[in-house]
């Protein structure tokens, strides 16, 4: 932007406009990522509908794996500022934001895998149907959609969209400036609120989650904004190193017309509207009442998707923001963040014993889970951030693991969510019922699992950071969590099944394949997680 | 006049955009206040552009202008399809879920 700042000084007379210089090859990820879900605008545009399904799914897990390769090429690359400063420094492809790209891409690899599953639903119109709606612009009982399922219409343009929210949460943890940061933070969420209301069972519930999502994500982005807005006012600025600098009083730049106490009051309601917007985003307490409708209402497979990819891009945003923009200001952000988590941890644990839907009680988890990572945040060191790196990745697989064991139990009304039909599922499938069993107790950071190394990286982190009363009230409210985690898996295995209540449908290996990775995540990391631990150590130096 | 008098108003119009969403009952006045809240920011963003002496301002505001009219075309979408559904925009009968 300096460039239409010398522009500007010279009053429009300049001949030409010197043209940015874009890193396309370390941008790749990113560019492949956009590059597939665009081809797959083109695929519904251009390919028959009967060969749809076919053509997307191979493309769609085509352009993550690329990516991901891109994303491994990078990172062996080594590290040096020029080569992770790229596009006039508005992107960061450093440490933390490679590390997060690597998992965010591996995690939609597995969400696509979930999304192809055809196997649950029963045949509609003599072809196989997916989780999604028939024809998401038909009302629902109208004779618009009975037509679309006797037609055996799918909804395939789920995987574009669902590759467009990857690039932007791609974009989110590497973005350097706000408006970056804005933009991204866009372009993963308007997909993510049409995926919402896409479900092919329970309609109603699916669009009432996408109108609740998508009002309080544009409320919450519109707060984002603004601070936008008021930072730029006090730093004349959006790069995030630039706002470090003013804020440490290295660089002055606040407008003379503003008077030095008006410029703290920029900086704070910024720096304040700004966390708004992030914590929205991860779901911490007091922003977090949509988690629970939305979790519910949205098809399952994208409910996963969601809640361990959104969750993974908004830490990654977060910890970026408070490690390169704010450090300078840590005296005033770090006891608000602190009751932030303290409430999080709190509010999602107790709210999640009181939950009769699995959907639901998942939802209130994930809520919890974001207050232990943002014990992590709050170190505000390498250790805070490593720590924060290797939580998101565990927690994101026996996320996605979890989500996709809900889609295997039925009824003739779709997916049994309701607890109570749960019972006794441990003797109708010992199988199902017990990798559920593990993904809880990693949940719960049970010992052998990922969930614990997770939990004790992150409170290691916040204790040496200095925040023991933190760490307190976290093993406090996992305490609590346990409790409910464990009672879902009393429910399953020591009461008796009821009458006429749901069955376990056998999956395609989609599903199976997507529950296996989450499996072996989970127990890997909990078994020998050396070196991932290190891994996210080395990753955790930001570049600015 | 003094540009900082255009801050007061950008914080003026953001304020009733965001009380607005908190006490209308209408989807689509809803969505109105969110996109009054946005072009609050890019009247401070103008401003701001203005005391700095710098385009920077300018140019975001052109972005956030892409960003709302993206969101437009989403948040329509969905608020029409539950229309066709329920005849009713009011984000009060939007109460299948409960705690």
């Amino acid at each position: 932007m300096s460039a239409i700042a010398v522009l500007a000084a010279l009053g429009g007379n300049t001949p030409s406009i010197p043209a940015p210089h874009i890193e396309y090859g370390r941008l790749s990820p990113m560019l492949v990522v956009f590059g597939a879900a665009v081809a797959g605008i083109l695929v519904e545009a251009f390919v028959p509908r009967r060969h749809r399904y076919w053509t997307q799914v191979p493309l769609a897990l085509a352009g993550l794996a690329g990516a991901f390769v891109a994303v491994v090429v990078l990172a062996a690359q080594g590290r040096a500022p020029h080569l992770e400063l790229l596009a006039m420094e508005s992107v960061a492809m450093d440490g933390p934001a490679l590390f997060l790209q690597g998992v965010i891409l591996l995690v939609a690899v597995v969400a696509v895998l979930t999304y192809a599953e055809r196997r649950l639903e029963p045949k509609a119109g003599g072809l196989p149907a997916d989780a999604f709606a028939a024809q998401g612009a038909a009302t629902p009982g109208g004779e618009q959609e009975r037509a679309a399922v006797r037609a055996g219409f799918t909804t395939t343009e789920v995987f574009p969209l669902t590759m467009f929210a990857v690039g932007g949460m791609l974009l989110f943890p590497a973005a350097n400036d706000l408006l970056t940061m804005f933009v991204a933070l866009e372009v993963f969420s308007l997909p993510l609120y049409l995926l919402c209301a896409l479900a092919r069972r329970r309609r109603l519930l699916s669009q009432e989650a996408a109108v609740k999502y998508f009002l309080l994500g544009s409320f919450a982005s519109a707060f984002f904004l603004f601070g936008t807005a008021l930072l730029y006012g006090y730093a004349g600025s959006v790069k995030l190193g630039d706002i470090a600098d003013v804020v440490s009083g290295k660089a002055m730049s606040t407008p003379a017309q503003l008077s030095s106490t008006q410029s703290d009051v920029l900086l704070l309601t910024g720096l304040g509207l700004l966390a708004v917007g992030l914590l929205f985003k991860v779901a911490a307490v007091p922003f977090h009442a949509w988690t629970p409708d939305v979790y519910q209402g949205a098809p399952t497979p994208v409910t996963g998707f969601m809640a361990a990819a959104t969750k993974v891009a908004a830490f990654g945003a977060l910890l970026r923001l408070f490690y390169v923009a704010f450090p300078g200001l840590k005296l005033d952000w770090r006891p608000v963040m602190w009751g932030v988590a303290i409430l999080t941890m709190v509010v999602g644990a107790v709210l999640a014993v009181t939950q009769q839907d699995v959907k639901r009680l998942l939802a209130y988890s994930s809520i919890a889970h974001a207050g232990f990572i943002l014990t992590g945040v709050i170190a505000l060191d390498r250790q805070g951030v490593s720590s924060v790196l290797f939580y998101l990745a565990a927690y994101s697989f026996v996320t996605l693991g979890a989500f996709a064991v809900v889609t295997l139990v039925r009824d003739s009304k779709g997916e049994a969510t309701h607890l109570s039909s749960w019972a006794g599922l441990g003797r109708r499938s010992p199988l199902v019922a017990g990798v559920f069993a593990l993904f809880l107790l990693a949940f719960a950071g049970i010992p052998l699992t990922s969930g614990f190394t997770g939990k004790f990286a992150v409170f290691q982190a916040a204790a040496a950071g200095g925040a023991t009363p933190l760490v307190v009230v976290g093993v406090l409210s996992s305490a609590v969590a346990a409790f409910f985690y464990i009672r879902v898996i009393v429910l399953m295995f020591f009461s008796d099944p009821q009458p006429g209540g749901p069955t376990v449908a056998i999956p395609s290996a989609f599903t199976a394949t997507a529950i296996g990775v989450g499996v072996l995540v989970t127990l890997g990391l909990g078994l020998l997680p050396q070196y991932f631990l290190e891994l996210a150590s080395k990753a955790s130096l930001f570049a600015y | 006049m003094n540009p900082v008098n255009y801050l007061y108003l950008a914080a003026l119009l953001f304020t009733i955009g965001a009380a607005g969403v908190l006490v209308r009952r209408n989807a689509i006045v809803l969505f109105m206040c969110v996109e009054l809240m946005l072009n609050a920011s890019n009247l401070a963003l103008v401003t701001f552009s203005r005391l700095h002496g710098t385009l920077d301002g300018q140019v975001i505001a052109f972005f956030t202008m892409v960003v709302a009219a993206a969101e437009v075309v989403v948040g329509l979408a969905i608020i029409v399809s539950i229309f066709r559904t329920r005849h009713s925009a009011s984000v009060d009968d939007s109460n299948l879920m409960k705690l």
